[in-house]
């Protein structure tokens, strides 16, 4: 986690005119390729966190593709966003055990404390929350995960406290 | 041949067609939505599946191709009951309110529920969204009347090379339209209509300007003017039932009248006026590159197709120097029929409402554009295309075939055969062409009966070369030199010859571009279907309007000599450039705005 989270630090601290050229080497790299627009798509986002509109204007443009083609993948798989997203991930488990220990619950309540509902991120970046089914940690229902840390047996109650954590 | 059995016929078809295409041949129909031949074939429908021996499911027969030996059935019970719970299932999200839906008996989706002998509704459950994006002049998109066939997408994208529509998110939640829910007036769209063309339902649809025109002539004040545009009459009669390819011009011409239309214009006169300005635009230029040694733009391109031009400034808005700065032709007629013509009559400009019949959704656009009003007025106010005006015409009650034939009204009436061929691709430049290599040589053009037959036909991109040899003394320079010109229809052959010009090595003095595959004959405003044979039909029917003509050139015809002793005065004079010519403005690639980054 600690990894993950220096690295995000390094890639606040680029301008977008580093990003841009960035993307455009790899676009260079990846030009003419078979299926080469998910693969550019993947590391923007990864240097973008998400994949705003006018970021895919560049890439059609780059790839002499409409932008409508871009568009169309980046909304056909859930894995890309055009939304940015925040400093941590809050994914709640809905796999069947979590969901049968009450996950919809610390769903609802986590959309209660942050103020926003599924796939959106907050107001000041801090969190975005997401739902997905099953991660594995059936034994510890219902089970969250922020970023890569676990936290098992959750209830609506313990949702301030592990927030806290990430302020 | 391939050797294969369907329906216990022995049948035989050629290497590489597909099983709907080889029962097609043996006069075996297998119902089909999405397929359309020679243009999209992807299987998205699944309505054409058929059952093939020895294949483990049913196999949409507009993919597979036919082998040796193969035994396929279209008509047991397992096809017939697959193909209807297909069909209930995309019933099942269609908002079935066929009765005010424009495309009520002409709707290809409608026609096959009779043909499956739909009764009841089985399936009810969630609806796609109603989303009805009218922000085009053009084109409206009712998103829940979408079956997502894709044939849009197909010709969007790879026919015009534009790419506008495309499938957006998954699943039941998809929708065919402009990338993030973006309205159609905002994004890179040319307005062509191809996409209205092929849709076989209400999904995309022209903005309908028929009611407009009714006020309007209610209007007692209104002096209403129309014109039709030279594709019309080659295509109007397939609305009343008559074969592909009849010329219905005098026909045509008498249900304006009846309809009541003050004056009954012919967009063909602007077209020889067109051709005055342009041809002279044309030798400007070149004197200036050849002559005067002067900084130019060759080559030169030809602005009659409105969708042509806004695809131009999006794609390549440092290259509009290129565009002749002619006006459409329907541009120019409306422009006249409020200055000139208002002035003859003595009404003032604002009494004359300017209606333009063309076979194209993009002229819907251009008349909205800012610039298109040099008498302080819209030069156009509406445009209504072939199919509305069959609307209008079957409302009002006219009995169509059985009208006699009525001639345009003069002044802006009388035309010459290389108007007529404005309608269809390569015809503009036959036209130019025509006129001034004669006032050029001083001789008629050296071809078989004036045709240019290197451009002429449907091949995308044309070429010819005219060799120019003991020209005028005025034209000296030009002696020897031989003139390239090109022609392409559709826009993806478009940017083919813009890619050229922007990297340096367009050959060429001039080009023709039509927005639509053929030209206007197939333009998005046309009656459907618009296929390859009706598309060859047209054209003939366009051809041989001409050759009927006893005056073939533009410069020939006496109006607009007369016009231009009257009123203009000269081509590219003063009153030219105020009512006949205009200026393009850089958009976006994929934006209507240009944005610098």
């Amino acid at each position: 986690m600690d990894n993950n989270q220096s690295k995000k630090c390094c890639c606040c601290e680029e301008s977008d005119e580093q990003k841009y050229a960035k993307i455009e080497k790899v676009i260079e790299e990846y030009k003419g390729k078979e299926g080469c627009l998910i693969q550019i798509l993947h590391y923007a986002q990864g240097i973008f966190g998400y994949l705003p509109l006018e970021l895919q204007e560049f890439i059609a443009k780059k790839l002499d593709i409409p932008l409508s083609e871009v568009s169309g993948v980046v909304s056909f798989y859930s894995f890309f966003s055009t939304q940015p997203r925040g400093e941590n991930t809050i994914r709640v488990c809905l796999g069947t055990a979590c969901y049968v220990r009450g996950g919809k619950k610390i769903v609802d309540k986590l959309k209660e404390i942050l103020d926003i509902d599924v796939g959106d991120t907050t107001k000041d970046r801090k969190f975005t929350l997401e739902v997905m089914r099953c991660i594995g940690a059936c034994g510890l229902a219902p089970a969250i995960s922020i970023n890569d840390k676990v936290y098992k047996q959750v209830n609506p109650d313990k949702l301030n406290s592990i927030l806290e954590e990430y302020y | 041949m391939i050797n294969l059995t369907i329906n216990n016929k022995k049948v035989q078809a050629k290497e590489g067609m597909t099983i709907l295409e080889a029962a097609k041949e043996n006069n075996i129909i297998i119902p089909q939505l999405c397929y359309l031949e020679g243009v999209h074939q992807i299987g998205s429908c699944r309505i054409c599946v058929v059952e093939v021996e020895g294949a483990r499911t049913l196999q949409s027969s507009c993919m597979v191709k036919v082998r040796e030996g193969m035994v396929v059935r279209t008509n047991t019970k397992k096809v017939r009951e697959a193909r209807k719970v297909i069909y209930e299932l995309m019933l099942s999200d269609h908002p079935r309110n066929c009765l005010n839906c424009a495309r009520s008996h002409d709707c290809e989706f409608q026609k096959l529920g009779e043909l499956l002998q739909i009764e009841d509704f089985r399936f009810e459950g969630e609806r796609s969204k109603t989303y009805i994006d009218d922000s085009s002049p053009s084109i409206v998109r009712d998103t829940s009347k979408c079956i997502l066939c894709r044939r849009c997408v197909t010709v969007c994208n790879e026919i015009q090379g534009i790419g506008v529509m495309n499938a957006q998110n998954r699943g039941f939640k998809t929708v065919i339209g402009p990338p993030e829910d973006l309205p159609l007036n905002s994004v890179n769209c040319s307005n062509c209509g191809q996409c209205v063309m092929v849709c076989p339902v209400g999904a995309l649809q022209e903005k309908s300007a028929v009611d407009k025109v009714w006020d309007a002539l209610y209007d007692g004040k209104k002096r209403v003017v129309i014109q039709t545009a030279p594709a019309i009459r080659a295509a109007l009669g397939e609305e009343f039932d008559y074969e592909p390819g009849n010329l219905v011009t005098g026909k045509m011409v008498q249900a304006l009248r009846d309809i009541g239309f003050d004056d009954v214009f012919d967009t063909n006169f602007a077209a020889d006026l067109t051709i005055m300005e342009e041809g002279t635009e044309f030798l400007t230029r070149v004197t200036d590159a050849l002559k005067l040694k002067k900084e130019t733009k060759l080559p030169m391109i030809t602005s009659c197709s409105p969708g042509w031009i806004k695809y131009v400034e999006h794609a390549f808005p440092e290259k509009l120097g290129h565009l002749s700065t002619c006006k459409s032709p329907h541009m120019m007629l409306g422009a006249l029929a409020k200055s000139f013509y208002a002035d003859k009559v003595g009404v003032k400009p604002e009494d004359v409402y300017v209606v333009s019949v063309m076979p194209c959704t993009a002229k819907k656009y251009e008349i909205t554009r800012p610039e298109m009003n040099s008498t302080g007025y819209p030069d156009v106010d509406a445009v209504l295309t072939t199919r509305e005006l069959a609307r209008m015409i079957k409302d009002a009650g006219i009995d169509f075939k059985t009208l006699g034939d009525s001639e345009f009204d003069n002044p802006l009436g009388l035309s010459t055969g290389a108007a007529d061929i404005f309608a269809t691709t390569g015809g503009v430049m036959e036209a130019a062409l025509r006129t001034v290599y004669e006032i050029v040589t001083g001789r008629e053009i050296p071809f078989d009966n004036l045709h240019v037959t290197p451009i002429v036909g449907f091949e995308k991109i044309k070429e010819a070369e005219v060799l120019i040899e003991n020209p005028l003394p005025e034209y000296g320079f030009l002696d020897g030199v031989n003139v390239k010109v090109a022609v392409t229809s559709g826009l993806s052959g478009a940017k083919k010859l813009m890619e050229e010009i922007a990297n340096g090595t367009s050959p060429y003095h001039f080009i023709e571009v039509m927005g639509c595959p053929g030209g206007c004959i197939s333009g998005g405003g046309q009656p459907r279907p618009t296929n390859n044979y009706v598309r060859e039909k047209r054209l003939q029917a366009i051809y041989k309007e001409d050759e009927n003509k006893t005056i073939r050139k533009s410069h020939e015809n006496p109006f607009i000599k007369k016009i231009y002793e009257d009123y203009l005065e000269k081509p590219l004079g003063h009153k030219s450039h105020k009512y006949l010519h205009t200026h393009y403005t850089k958009r976006g690639i994929f934006n209507e705005h240009l944005k610098d980054k």
